[in-house]
């Protein structure tokens, strides 16, 4: 009854060189499968590091690269917001994160922007306009809503937040609130859910009955759109066109995009011990990296030359990143008093008397 | 009514209820970032009329009936105080506030931390909270324990008129998320002057409410007025209690309640909230820590018994809450320890 990404990749699988790259100019195209590439690599360097005993946990995101690359190409940079969950590292660069900063995170040095406070993959950067979250499922979703309400109070149409999270987090009473509450108040967020058939070790058929999330949007009178989480473009389209109506006043829609994750849910975990091998094979066959760069190889986009080189490019760019952040200092054991709240944080206060 | 046209002079009594009132009226006029949103704020004007009229003055973007669901309500708020708005998100009462503790807890209180500053949670939750309005279980709880023990998170309990002006005011001006409980007991039944124009009062300063020699009550909420019934009943019989309003929980004064514990050697700690891990606990063991050499008798505590709640039943309310006779009696008897 569950649909996941093999049924979808059938009937949307893109065919040879009929390529229907919704608008997007060859230099996006090329971008999109820069940062799968780039998504891809980061990733398996943030386990290799994890396996050296570099770095304590890593968790990957192999699997959810089309998605990310085409919901990052829908993003609006200086206007958008974006509030991600943990396993949105594509997302995380698309929208102008750095692998520096990614691999500051991964080392809990300094120049992580949270000085090392935070656990991997928990982004933030108020510049750019991706919120702070913490590790507690789908509570994000909440304040998503709330920087959605803001851009609506303040009139700034142009404006709307992507709110992501994978469909475990959609049981969470906070996803539902989160929902509902933009519902009832039309506000401009796209409600993302990256269906990656797995939360740990619980499939999508013990989280819910409905065999999309998407079915689940007409009881929050909202549209719902299954989308392909393995095709950029086609993640792109269904993006784009979500957000330009929450832009412009058209209020909240849920997507949903197919994808899987291919890996263990984290560096502490063992998928072995409940999901097979076989399927797991199935759908690597579908791996959205090598089948973009093939599609636009196909196109005529880009050349098996230029793929090596873009490959080569991210390589060294993810190298360099890894010396330079592994070379950066710790934050010092003091700065574990610093900003509890705005000035001297003493729960008991003194004053002149 | 802009606030330089406001009356920058003179004073105004009113009820606690009415303070609340006008200083939320005041902040909307003020501050366009300033939002409230909860429950029934909106066409009903609060389960307790506090924002009667406020839709209709300041509109339904300002003025925000959420949907029935707590989490959100502060959930949501977060978000748009970390967006750079300044919400005040009402709990319609404080036994609601449950479903709404992790963001609370786990959110709020820790955006700034998290983030190292990048994000910052300047919001305000207002609730009511306290017994002795037959309230029952789920309408007579105080929370204020629950939340204390939370680094990133301030919380005040001011009770009367002017000091929940000049509170609530600090409240909205502070950069980081403020608990603000209003002991609903003392919403009509307690009045005072209020001055007018604008004017904060630093969250985490007490108050000497009574000046005394002979023993100290620490006390806030709808307690310390009992409180001060108490010692002043006792001046007849020539004891002399003072009397300190904590005001703020988190953070709290210790200047002022250890100047006050130096003095008269004696202190008893009054609050409704259960007395096991309660704020009078951590009361207690800072003077253990600071002035144990400097007391003349054990610490005291009257406080909420070891039971989940008030019942509905006028005994079991009464039972539960301590009167202003059992007061008198502890003070008498630690001033002539
Ligand atoms: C409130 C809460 N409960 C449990 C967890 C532990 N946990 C972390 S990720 C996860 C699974 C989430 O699955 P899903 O939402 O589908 O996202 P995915 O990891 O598959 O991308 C769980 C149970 C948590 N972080 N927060
Ligand atoms: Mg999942």
């Amino acid at each position: 009854m569950v649909q996941g990404i093999d049924s979808m990749a059938k009937t949307t699988a893109t065919r040879g060189r009929e390529l229907d790259r919704a608008g997007l100019s060859d230099e996006q195209l090329v971008a999109m499968l820069r940062n799968m590439l780039l998504q891809r690599q980061l990733d398996n360097r943030g386990f290799q590091l994890n396996r050296q005993g570099k770095i304590p946990f890593a968790l990957g995101s192999e699997g959810h690269e089309a998605v990310q690359s085409g919901a990052a190409m829908a993003f609006k940079r200086g206007a958008d917001a974006l509030v991600p969950y943990y396993r949105d590292l594509g997302l995380a660069l698309g929208v102008g994160m750095t692998p520096f900063e990614i691999l500051s995170s991964l080392f809990a040095r300094v120049t992580d922007r949270s000085m090392g406070r935070q656990f991997p993959n928990h982004y933030t950067n108020h510049d750019l306009g991706v919120l702070s979250i913490s590790s507690i499922i789908a509570a994000h979703c909440t304040h998503a809503v709330g920087v959605a309400a803001a851009f609506k109070y303040r009139g700034e149409s142009g404006r709307a937040v992507i709110c992501s999270n994978g469909e475990g987090a959609t049981s969470q009473g906070e996803w539902h609130e989160s929902v509902n509450y933009a519902a009832v108040h039309g506000l401009p967020i796209v409600f993302l859910v990256q269906n990656n058939e797995w939360a740990i070790s619980t499939p999508q058929d013990m989280q819910m009955k409905v065999a999309n999330v998407a079915d689940k949007a007409p009881g929050y009178g909202l549209p719902g759109v299954v989308t392909d989480g393995f095709s950029p473009i086609a993640t792109y389209k269904t993006m784009s066109e979500a957000l330009e109506r929450a832009r412009t006043g058209g209020g909240p829609t849920i997507v949903e995009a197919k994808c899987y994750r291919f890996l263990s849910h984290s560096t502490d975990d063992d998928d072995r011990t409940y999901r097979s091998r076989e399927v797991i094979e199935e759908r690597r066959k579908l791996d959205p990296v090598p089948r973009f760069e093939q599609v636009l190889i196909e196109a005529g986009v880009i050349d098996e030359a230029r793929a090596k080189q873009l490959k080569q490019e991210v390589l060294r760019e993810t190298n360099e990143a890894t010396d330079s952040a592994e070379a950066q200092p710790y934050p010092a054991p003091e700065t574990l008093y610093t900003n509890v709240v705005a000035g001297d944080h003493r729960p008991w206060q003194e004053f002149e008397s | 009514m802009t606030a330089t046209a406001q009356q920058q002079t003179g004073t105004t009594v009113m009820t606690n209820v009415e303070a609340v009132r006008t200083t939320l009226h005041d902040a909307l006029v003020r501050d366009d970032r300033v939002l409230i949103m909860g429950e029934d704020v909106g066409a009903r004007g609060n389960v307790f009329l506090i924002t009667k009229g406020f839709l209709e003055e300041f509109g339904a973007e300002r003025i925000i009936d959420t949907p029935l669901a707590e989490a959100s309500i502060v959930g949501v708020a977060i978000g748009m105080a970390m967006e750079g708005l300044r919400p005040i998100a009402e709990i319609q009462f404080a036994d609601f506030i449950y479903p709404a503790f992790n963001q609370i807890v786990g959110e709020a209180a820790k955006t700034r931390y998290r983030s190292n500053g990048d994000y910052t949670c300047p919001l305000v939750i207002r609730t009511p909270y306290g017994g002795g309005v037959r309230g029952a279980l789920s309408h007579s709880v105080s929370i204020e324990a629950l939340f204390y023990h939370v680094p990133g998170l301030t919380i005040v309990a001011p009770s009367t008129p002017a000091d929940i002006k000049g509170l609530l005011n600090a409240a909205i001006e502070c950069p980081d998320p403020v608990l603000f409980l209003e002991h609903k007991k003392t919403y009509r039944s307690v009045k005072g002057e209020v001055p007018a124009g604008y004017y904060t009062i630093p969250i985490g300063k007490a108050d000497v409410k009574k000046a005394g020699t002979d023993a100290t009550v620490v006390s806030y909420g709808y307690n310390l007025h009992q409180a001060l019934d108490a010692a002043n009943r006792l001046e007849s019989e020539g004891i002399s209690v003072e009397v300190v309003d904590l005001r703020s929980i988190r953070p709290m004064d210790k200047t002022t309640i250890l100047e006050s514990v130096r003095k008269t050697r004696k202190l008893l700690i009054i609050h409704e909230d259960n007395k096991f891990g309660g704020i009078g606990a951590e009361i207690s063991a800072m003077v253990a820590e600071e002035a144990l050499f400097d007391l003349d008798a054990p610490v005291r505590r009257l406080a909420g018994p070891d039971v989940p709640a008030m019942g509905y039943a006028a005994p079991l309310e009464d039972e539960f809450m301590t009167s202003t006779d059992e007061m008198v009696e502890a003070m008498r008897e630690l001033a002539k320890f």
